[in-house]
């Protein structure tokens, strides 16, 4: 297992490596020059140009992207071009709604889709079950920010019980202020989310419930209950939490579109701004940290499975790989 | 001088899925007027925008909306630039104009503090004004700014300012210019000023408070708290001040939303004056707009009625040249090439142009250009000109159009006050070139009394109209909707300036 943890900590920083070089690369590819956000029209050719200097613009490519590299070993995401404020303090305190936003978003998720899935898979033959999964392929087809549009107009303009969007200018120094801001998005994800989830687990334990060893179990005298329990469930956690880590994955990232239709100040809504004006130190160090979020998600999943099924362990660990 | 480049998110797209609001009729009458009654002296005023500040230094690219929040609320000027456009004294008790007219000195008002508690002096005034000509400085008016020759400070409340040359703008460009502590640090998060307010709390992303400062030396503002809180889309804006999230929108851009707050009695949908001008540029140095006729002939093919009835539904003006109606040589010259396709197609045969001609529009990709050049191709049909439209970004716009002059002909609106003097400057990237019109614009600025100077941009703006310089479609309206429990509110916002300090709010 140590040795296992090592190399996939070798992988991680390799990865992470590998995707800052891409990020930078491509970034600089994009047609458009930053200096054009700092000018006002009026400007001359010798201000552009003194604008390129101060932010750096001006300088090869390989000695921007050391500089760069530089202030991230000292935990510093740099200086955004067009505010000219550090970006790091923006990112932590942007960090404060998306985290939570995701993550509460991501459980909800789990607790709809889990007994949903199961049960549309088990009761498959019942009109719930087959309503179920009817809803569920329904729900995939949805678009998050008409989701999100929807429960606005109902809940929030009409019904008038939670707010059409923005977070408290205090943030979580208003806790319930903060909480109720965040109901509808959370809901608004976890539903497209839940979605897709429902047909993981459906199918995962349809899987299962059709399986050799629960019919062996069931045969020796198992209850269904006690079958399931311990031997279905684990064997279909198994894809169930590489699905789950997807997700999870691809919320926070997901969550540009939700944090626009919610006028919330997170991590999304500034990599949304930052495109719209190329500001590159504050797209990298969005991108950078989503990036790391989502190898750690996907080194944790990792862990996750090979504590739930016992095999992966025996497999893998021993350097097969 | 700023021409908005990006409207960020500003599509505002698809319906706005607002579910019927009780219709009860009958809008409420006053607008910004005083509204009778008691009012919250405590109240906490929330404002909708958006536009979030970049930083909080106005000569550090704060942008446009530092301006919004700051200007006159935090940070004051020697004078002020009111809503209706006029420049009244603010910091300055009083100044003297030398014979020459190049000498300006300045007396302070007395007993003004900055928000730190240190004595508002002469110093504070030299810094302020070296902080805005400083060569890092991105202030918008740093370029009208660089007569300024040499600042003195003979005592604590005088100030003189020696120009290189004459300049009849400067105290209107002084209205600009913020009076900042001289000793203030890390102006881009904190602040220094000596205005009705001190910031509060600013959170990037999300909304920047401001409280009313006790100390503050003239009439103390007429509401505790204000907050503005920053949206990306106007949709989420609109919807805020549907749920009382905010109390007015300083300015807004989705016309197709003004209907449920006009129908509503707990709104005011106040039509202020823009200096936001809609133009179709042409390049007047390029075939065939090196045409005055060709010119003309496209300004009077285009019923500009039309397409702001189309784009904003009876909201905003007609001009007919560059000049809104709150700058001071303001006339009415919208029966200059107005709308006349049969005389546009008689102006088309003499110069040469019987059959028509193809041109190409470059139209930036976001709200209302294509609209608009999509309304001009087939106006333009009419009379035989065939238009070639060609979608770019606004980056694409400034390096190609604005930069490299590569261009036929253009959308683009110009969003500043007084800005008909760049059709002075045949460098500009429109091209027009009339040395008549370069001299004019330069003796007004050199004009030794603001009479002598409005006298001559109204020649420059009959001129101009008349050349079809540019085709001016429509002055964008300026639109506050509130709340129906506040009054005394800015209307125009002139050059996105929102002075909260007067606004009252009934509990």
């Amino acid at each position: 297992m140590a040795r296992y943890l090592l190399r996939r900590l070798a992988f991680l920083v390799v990865s992470l490596a590998l995707a800052s070089v891409v990020l930078f690369v491509l970034l600089r590819l994009l047609p458009g020059d930053p200096a054009n956000a700092l000018t006002s029209v009026g400007a001359s050719p010798e201000q552009i140009a003194a604008a390129r200097h101060s932010i750096g613009s001006d300088r090869p490519l390989p000695e921007q992207f050391t500089h760069w590299l530089g202030q991230l070993a000292h935990g510093d995401l740099g200086t955004s071009f067009v505010s000219s404020l550090p970006v790091g303090p923006e990112v932590t305190s942007r960090l404060d709604v998306t985290v939570p936003l995701t993550l509460a978003a991501f459980v909800l998720a789990v607790l709809i889709a889990v007994p949903a899935g199961f049960v549309a898979a088990y009761k498959r033959r019942t009109w719930y079950g087959a309503l179920l999964s009817g809803v569920s392929q329904l729900g995939i087809a949805i678009p998050v920010f008409w989701l999100g549009m929807i429960l606005i107009a109902v809940f929030a303009l009409n019904a008038g019980w939670l707010p059409a969007g923005g977070f408290p200018p205090d943030g979580w120094s208003q806790p319930a202020e903060a909480v109720r801001s965040l109901v509808l998005p959370v809901v608004t994800i976890a539903l497209v989310m839940s979605a897709s989830l429902i047909r993981y687990v459906r199918s995962a334990t349809l899987d299962v419930l059709d399986s050799d060893y629960l019919r062996t179990a069931r045969a020796l005298g198992s209850s269904f209950g006690r079958a399931m329990w311990r031997h279905g469930l684990r064997n279909s956690s198994v894809p169930v939490i590489s699905v789950l880590a997807i997700e999870l994955a691809s919320t926070l990232l997901g969550a540009v579109v939700v944090e626009s239709v919610y006028a919330l100040p997170g991590l999304g809504s500034m990599l949304a701004t930052g495109i719209a004006q190329h500001d590159y130190p504050v797209i990298q160090a969005v991108l950078f940290v989503s990036t790391l979020a989502v190898l750690l998600i996907g080194f944790a999943a990792d862990l996750v499975q090979r504590i739930v099924d016992p095999r992966l362990r025996g497999r893998l660990s021993g350097g097969a790989r | 001088m700023s021409i908005k480049k990006t409207s960020l998110y500003g599509t505002a797209t698809a319906a706005t899925l607002v579910l019927a609001l009780t219709a009860c009729g009958g809008s409420g009458t006053g607008g910004g007027a005083t509204a009778g009654g008691s009012y919250d002296k405590n109240a906490t005023v929330n404002i909708g925008s958006l536009y979030e500040p970049q930083n909080l230094d106005n000569t550090a690219g704060g942008g446009q909306g530092v301006t919004e929040a700051l200007n006159g609320n935090v940070y004051e000027g020697l004078f002020k630039l009111t809503d209706d456009g006029k420049v009244e004294k603010l910091l300055a008790r009083d100044y003297k104009v030398s014979g020459d007219g190049l000498t300006y000195t300045f007396t302070l008002r007395d007993g003004v503090k900055f928000h730190s508690g240190k004595a508002f002096t002469s110093q504070d005034v030299k810094y302020s004004l070296q902080k805005v000509l400083a060569d890092d400085s991105q202030s918008a008016r740093k370029s009208n700014l660089e007569v300024v020759k040499d600042i003195a400070t003979p005592d604590a409340r005088t100030v003189k300012v020696t120009l290189s040359k004459k300049s009849i703008s400067f105290v209107y460009n002084l209205s600009y210019v913020w009076i900042i502590n001289s000793q203030a640090k890390n102006l881009k998060t904190t602040e220094d000023g000596t205005g009705p307010y001190k910031l509060d709390k600013w959170t990037r992303g999300s909304a920047l408070g401001l409280d009313r400062y006790a100390g503050y030396w003239g009439r103390a503002a007429g509401n505790q708290k204000v907050v503005f809180h920053y949206y990306k889309d106007a949709t989420a804006l609109n919807n805020a001040l549907l749920t009382n999230a905010v109390d007015v929108v300083t300015s807004e851009q989705s016309p197709d939303a003004l209907d449920q707050f006009k129908s509503n009695q707990n709104y005011k949908v106040n039509d202020g004056n823009s200096t936001t001008k809609l133009l179709l540029a042409f390049n007047d140095k390029a075939k065939p707009f090196t045409d005055v006729k060709v010119r003309q002939a496209v300004s009077a093919a285009i019923d500009d009625k039309k397409l702001l009835e189309s784009v904003w539904a009876g909201y905003g003006k007609l001009i007919g040249s560059m000049v809104p109606p709150t700058d001071p040589w303001y006339e009415d010259l919208t029966k200059v090439n107005a709308y006349d396709p049969a005389h546009a197609k008689q102006l088309l045969a003499d110069a040469g142009y019987a059959k028509g001609f193809t041109f190409t529009l470059d139209t930036p990709n976001y709200d209302p250009h294509p609209t608009a050049a999509t309304f001009i191709k087939s106006q333009l049909a009419k009379v035989g000109i065939t238009v070639k439209i060609n979608t770019i970004t606004p980056d694409e716009w400034y390096t190609k159009v604005y930069k490299n002059h590569d261009f036929t002909a253009t959308l683009q609106e110009h969003v500043n006050d007084r800005d008909l003097v760049w059709y002075g400057n045949p460098d500009f990237y429109w091209g027009y070139d009339d040395k008549q019109v370069t001299q004019w614009v330069e003796q007004a600025e050199e004009a030794s009394t603001t009479a002598e100077q409005t006298a001559l941009l109204k020649k420059v703006n009959e001129k101009t109209a008349q050349d079809a310089a540019s085709d001016w479609l429509y002055l964008y309206p300026q639109i506050v909707v509130a709340s129906s429990k506040l009054s005394d509110y800015p209307l125009n916002g002139l050059n996105s300036q929102f002075y909260a300090y007067d606004i009252k709010k009934k509990g």
